[in-house]
């Protein structure tokens, strides 16, 4: 039975090209960041002071940063914490997000009202902050970076679940399953919780592009991954103070950026479609 | 944003004064100044205090220079000459100070200005309740009194070098701050001084506004007003000036070696370089075990590519450091160890100290302990990263395996430079006009408080050091700083890496512009512009 | 429903109180203090002068008799003084920046509203059309440009290559002279480019959750019984479709506020605008505790504000939806 949803998902999902491209566009450029070292002329942290901010060439592809580094090498390289830190950060959100979403909208009451004043005192600290805090407790590392916005992002995720619960709780076919005497477990997974991911699943997409961007606005403050790691984040902002003299500092970069964002996102909406039987019926 | 995290590398844009300062492409024209127009000056922080001495970062400090006077000042050669004080006389033995007061000399308003303000500023400074970090400079004086309407004394407890420069400072009127709590007072936002400039209006966060003031003892300045911009990014800053919104502002080598060759900028503007007073370094931990050998330290020196660096980061927009006074100093001692790049020889050293690749992972390692420690750096100061980056490079061609981490300010100086809990950092000082060291080499600094992060200790150093603030004669005081450089050199507690040009930019139709040993601001007050090129 | 919202605000109480009590001991357990900013690597400090600066700024007394003092101050609407140097009072510090803030939030908070739902709503209802697909992906383009790319790119085309609007800053150098209908349109040519930064995020995100909420919507059976009706179909989307699928995106709009205000950090200090997040971010900096807390007791206020008025959204656009 289990099994013949999950292949019905792929089913459906494999149904949306859009959907599939973007996916394998994101597994290759994954494969791609880790497998780079094998097909690459250069190292990401091979400085060179005679190459200086070179534009692009046949040599260079992408261009040479402010030390004489080979720009795409650095963003082949870069994928690893770009990708990656969209990926994690927005896991730990959404995991949180859901359960502590789904318990206060469907007990509703008190826990509601404790789990909803929490959010809120979290809601209230500017993020930054709150990294900020963080990072000077601790090193400021990439994985401390992906909890970090990992932990300050759930509670989005957990007030629009929350947000659906309280519809879909007095809906007819949840209080049917009431009456019918079901436990709060099963109504709560089999019922509410397929219908109220759709938003989450959205909102997700959304925050991996919004942690891919926090990374970058982290280096662009100076507190991203340690040098000489690079992120797309970085070399982007590495750019900034020079992008009429060096461009492709600045577009490259970005280019990927906005790739990956576009792709999570379609493989978000090909999810959302598969996984909700609802426009199947 | 980042007011104080700039601090440093911002002093080497705009505070600093040097000598021998190229002018790129300094063009005047015939036409004379005329009175009238606006100098309107980018700044990348805010000011926070006009009662200087209340206040500590280079944005208050340009303001307030422009709305005091001190006693002295550095002329355009560095020496130090008379700006209140008409005239002074250090005694022989150099205990004793007196200064002879202009006559005459208004504050903004109106009031005359006496010996007994001196007198106040003097004691309103050494205060303990005024929060200033500057009473340090003051500690040695015995005593300082009006002896008349225009003479000021000041007696020192022992022979001390340094004093006569700390009279530099912005003296304040008695008439408005006697019997107040400074901090509270009303000329922290509306300072009034003797300046060539009286303040006009601060919106916070945007702009701070001078106007000329025509009874300024030397004459009425040419310009009208004087505008502080403030304008946090430097990328903004460069498109301002771009628009000719902003006059005068520095630049960042890469605006300055890439960007400001365009026709746009060339034929409005002048660039000038001069080197800053500001040094980069890479210090040891001497405490640490790794570090004790000299001949790792020395190594490590060796295995450095100084000019690799300048290149790098700075585009070839400084000078190699070989010491803590820049090349074109008198106090500098060239003829030192200079640490020539030879990785070579850095490895002999390194085998020589018993460190050996046994296990073939590229590090060395001496009783199985590998060659490997962590460098910090502070965030916000990108040469600062990238010469890390670089040296990591270098190291590792070495078989030292470096770490880089980049903390926020306030937690890397108070949880890792003042608790002595890092391995090395790559930093940089400024370097004042005055040679003296002690503060940072002697080994009474060695406290958590103290500046002597290395935590060096060599008895001759701090014997020389004791000598060179007492000693007032020039050139027995050159000849000990000169012995102390080659002992640092031969000490390596740090690697001296370079020091990096100002590069500031000046609008065209400015006239008095003239790049001297003190770098361009040092007359800020005496530009002017000729009537036809006015345009505000 | 009155009760309700009576119960919600004076919940909001232990949750002001809450945010203080934390984030006064998060900051003060932050590594560094205030007064480091002005003396470290001061060559001519002293331990004495170090203790002088601690006293001054009441840092040798014991966190919680900071805070208690902090909390007695704060009944009096007391933010208490800035620990920079500038030793301002904080409420005068963030008054001065506070209107700036708003207005551009306010401003872009409305612009994203206005243009994001016809724009959801458009993709929504041409699914699989060329119009839709390129609609998307442009919204994509806008979202994924980082604020600080996309403000230099704008100021270099419309302040210098352009020249039409000026490059960065909040008035005119001439702004005393102007009379108020010009610095009116000083101000409006000023803020321009900010507002637009601020917004071009904003609507591709809320174009999303509009387009992808009234896909949802619009296959519910009640939606497809009104078609079989034969109410017409612009009755159906805007009477029907649109009201519910609204109801995620109000929590949504609800929750932006502290981002919009930390948010603005970038492009304020890009447009070198005296706002709220520069001002936050340096305090953060600098360790400047009083500020820090009156600005995170004033944006915890506004997000609060925005959290109520989100859930009276709920409550006006899904009656179904019971408050106890």
């Amino acid at each position: 039975m289990r099994e013949t949803f999950f292949q019905q998902v792929l089913k459906r999902f494999n149904a949306r090209k859009s959907s599939v491209i973007s996916l394998f566009i994101i597994i290759s450029l994954i494969l791609l960041s880790f497998a780079g070292p094998i097909f690459l002329p250069y190292s990401p942290d091979e400085i060179n002071v005679d190459a200086i901010l070179l534009p692009p060439s046949t040599l260079h592809w992408f261009g040479t940063d402010a030390l004489g580094r080979d720009v795409f090498t650095r963003i082949v390289y870069g994928g690893r914490i770009s990708l990656l830190v969209g990926f994690v950060a927005e896991g730990i959100a959404v995991i949180i997000g859901l359960i502590l979403g789904s318990i206060s909208g469907y007990y509703g009451g008190k826990v509601d009202s404790v789990i909803m004043r929490f959010a809120d005192i979290m809601l209230c600290f500017p993020t930054f902050f709150l990294i900020l805090s963080v990072i000077t407790f601790l090193e400021p590392n990439i994985w401390n970076i992906m909890i970090v916005i990992g932990l300050t992002g759930w509670m989005q995720i957990a007030r629009l679940v929350r947000g659906e619960f309280l519809t879909l709780r007095e809906r007819e076919f949840v209080l049917y399953e009431k009456v019918l005497g079901s436990s709060n477990f099963y109504i709560i997974f089999k019922h509410i919780l397929p219908n109220a991911l759709n938003p989450v699943i959205v909102s997700a997409a959304f925050g991996i592009a919004g942690a891919i961007l926090t990374e970058s606005a982290l280096s662009f403050l100076g507190l991203g991954v340690q040098p000489p790691i690079p992120s797309w984040g970085n070399i982007l902002t590495s750019g900034k103070d020079m992008m009429e003299a060096a461009w492709w500092l600045s577009v490259f970069p970005g280019l990927f950026i906005f790739v990956s964002i576009l792709c999570y996102n379609l493989v978000g909406e090909g999810l959302k479609e598969a996984l909700n039987p609802k426009y199947y019926k | 944003m980042r007011t104080t995290i700039f601090f440093l590398c911002f002093v080497m844009f705009f505070a600093c004064k040097a000598d021998k300062p190229v002018s790129v492409s300094n063009k005047s024209g015939n036409l004379k100044p005329d009175y009238g127009d606006m100098l309107i000056e980018g700044s990348i922080g805010d000011a926070s205090n006009l009662i200087p001495f209340l206040a500590s970062d280079s944005a208050s400090h340009q303001v307030a220079d422009l709305v005091y006077n001190g006693l002295v000042k550095y002329d355009e050669n560095l020496r130090i000459v008379g700006d209140l004080a008409e005239s002074f006389t250090v005694s022989k033995d150099g205990m004793k100070i007196v200064f002879k007061l202009r006559k005459g000399v208004k504050w903004h308003d109106g009031k005359e200005l006496t010996a007994d303000d001196c007198e106040f500023t003097y004691k309103l400074i050494t205060n303990p309740e005024t929060p200033t970090p500057y009473s340090g400079d003051f500690v040695m004086v015995k005593n300082a009194y009006a002896k008349d309407k225009y003479t000021f004394v000041v007696e020192y407890k022992e022979p001390f070098a340094p004093a006569i420069s700390s009279w530099g400072v912005s003296i304040v009127p008695k008439h408005l701050l006697e019997g107040q709590d400074v901090t509270k007072s009303p000329l922290q936002r509306s300072p009034i001084g003797t300046g060539p400039f009286i303040f006009k209006s601060w919106q916070q966060g945007e702009k701070i506004e001078l106007k000329y003031n025509d009874e300024y003892f030397e004459g009425r300045p040419y310009l009208n007003g004087v505008v502080f911009r403030v304008i946090p990014d430097m990328a903004t800053m460069f498109l301002e000036l771009k628009s000719e919104n902003v006059d005068f502002s520095a630049l960042t080598p890469v605006q300055y070696e890439r960007q400001a060759n365009t026709k746009k900028i060339t034929e409005k503007f002048n660039k000038y370089k001069y080197l800053a007073f500001a040094y980069t370094y890479f210090g040891f931990n001497l405490k640490k075990d790794l570090f004790k050998d000299v001949r790792v330290r020395k190594a490590i020196a060796y295995a450095i590519d100084k000019k690799e660096i300048i290149k790098g980061v700075l585009l070839g927009l400084g000078e190699e450091a070989t010491g803590p006074y820049k090349p074109d100093m008198e106090w500098y001692n060239g003829n030192v160890e200079r640490y020539e790049f030879n990785p070579e020889y850095a490895k002999k050293l390194l085998a020589e100290a018993g460190y050996e690749d046994r296990d073939g992972d590229g590090v060395l390692e001496k009783n199985g302990k590998p060659l490997r420690f962590t460098v910090l750096t502070n965030q916000g100061n990108d040469a600062r990263i990238k010469t890390a980056e670089i040296i990591q490079r270098r190291l590792k061609n070495v078989g030292i395996d470096m770490k880089i981490l980049v903390l926020e300010w306030a937690a890397f100086i108070k949880e890792f430079v003042s608790k002595r809990r890092f391995d090395a950092l790559i930093l940089g000082w400024t370097i004042p006009q005055d040679p003296d060291l002690f503060d940072i080499w002697h080994s009474s600094k060695m406290d958590a408080r103290g500046l002597n992060h290395y935590s060096y200790s060599n008895p001759e150093v701090d014997r020389l050091l004791e000598l060179g603030r007492k000693t007032v004669d020039k050139e027995k005081r050159r000849k000990i700083y000169f012995k102390v450089q080659e002992i640092l050199a031969d000490d390596v507690p740090c690697v001296f890496l370079y020091v990096p040009y100002a590069l500031p930019v000046v609008h065209k139709r400015f006239r008095g512009v003239s790049p001297m040993p003190a770098g361009i601001a040092y007359n800020k007050y005496k530009w002017g512009v000729p009537r036809i090129e006015q345009k505000y | 429903m009155f009760y309700y919202l009576s119960r919600r605000i004076i919940a909001m109480i232990p949750v002001l109180f809450g945010i203080t009590l934390i984030s006064f001991f998060i900051i003060n357990l932050a590594p560094g203090e205030p007064t480091d900013m002005q003396v470290e690597l001061n060559p001519r400090i002293t331990p004495e002068i170090i203790e002088k600066l601690r006293k001054h700024y009441d840092l040798d007394k014991p966190i919680h008799v900071r805070y208690i003092k902090w909390l007695k101050n704060l009944a009096t609407l007391d933010f208490g003084k800035s620990l920079t140097p500038d030793g301002r009072n904080v409420m005068d510090k963030i008054k001065e920046r506070i209107p700036l803030t708003i207005t551009i939030n306010l401003i872009s908070m409305f612009i994203i509203i206005i243009f994001s739902i016809p724009l959801g709503v458009f993709v929504s209802t041409h699914r699989g059309t060329i119009r839709e697909r390129l609609t998307t992906m442009l919204s994509f383009f806008f979202y994924s440009i980082p604020s600080f790319w996309l403000a230099i790119v704008l100021i270099m085309v419309f302040g210098v290559y352009l020249g039409w609007l000026p490059v960065s800053g909040l008035k005119s150098l001439h702004y005393g002279s102007l009379s108020s209908v010009q610095k009116f349109f000083d101000l409006a040519k000023h803020l321009l480019l900010p507002i637009l930064v601020a917004s071009v995020g904003g609507i591709a995100a809320f174009s999303r959750y509009v387009s992808s909420n009234f896909d949802d919507v619009i296959k519910q059976e009640y939606i497809l019984l009104a078609r079989a009706k034969g109410i017409p179909e612009r009755v159906i989307l805007k009477k029907h479709a649109l009201k519910n699928a609204l109801i995620p995106v109000i929590t949504i709009l609800g929750l932006s506020v502290p981002g919009l205000i930390s948010g603005s950090v970038i492009f304020e200090s890009i447009f070198a605008l005296p706002g709220m997040g520069q001002l936050l971010y340096q305090s953060v900096m600098a360790r400047d505790y009083p500020t820090i807390m009156g600005m995170l007791v004033i944006t915890s206020f506004l997000t609060l504000i925005g959290n109520l008025l989100a859930d009276i959204g709920y409550m006006i656009a899904d009656p179904r939806i019971k408050y106890r």
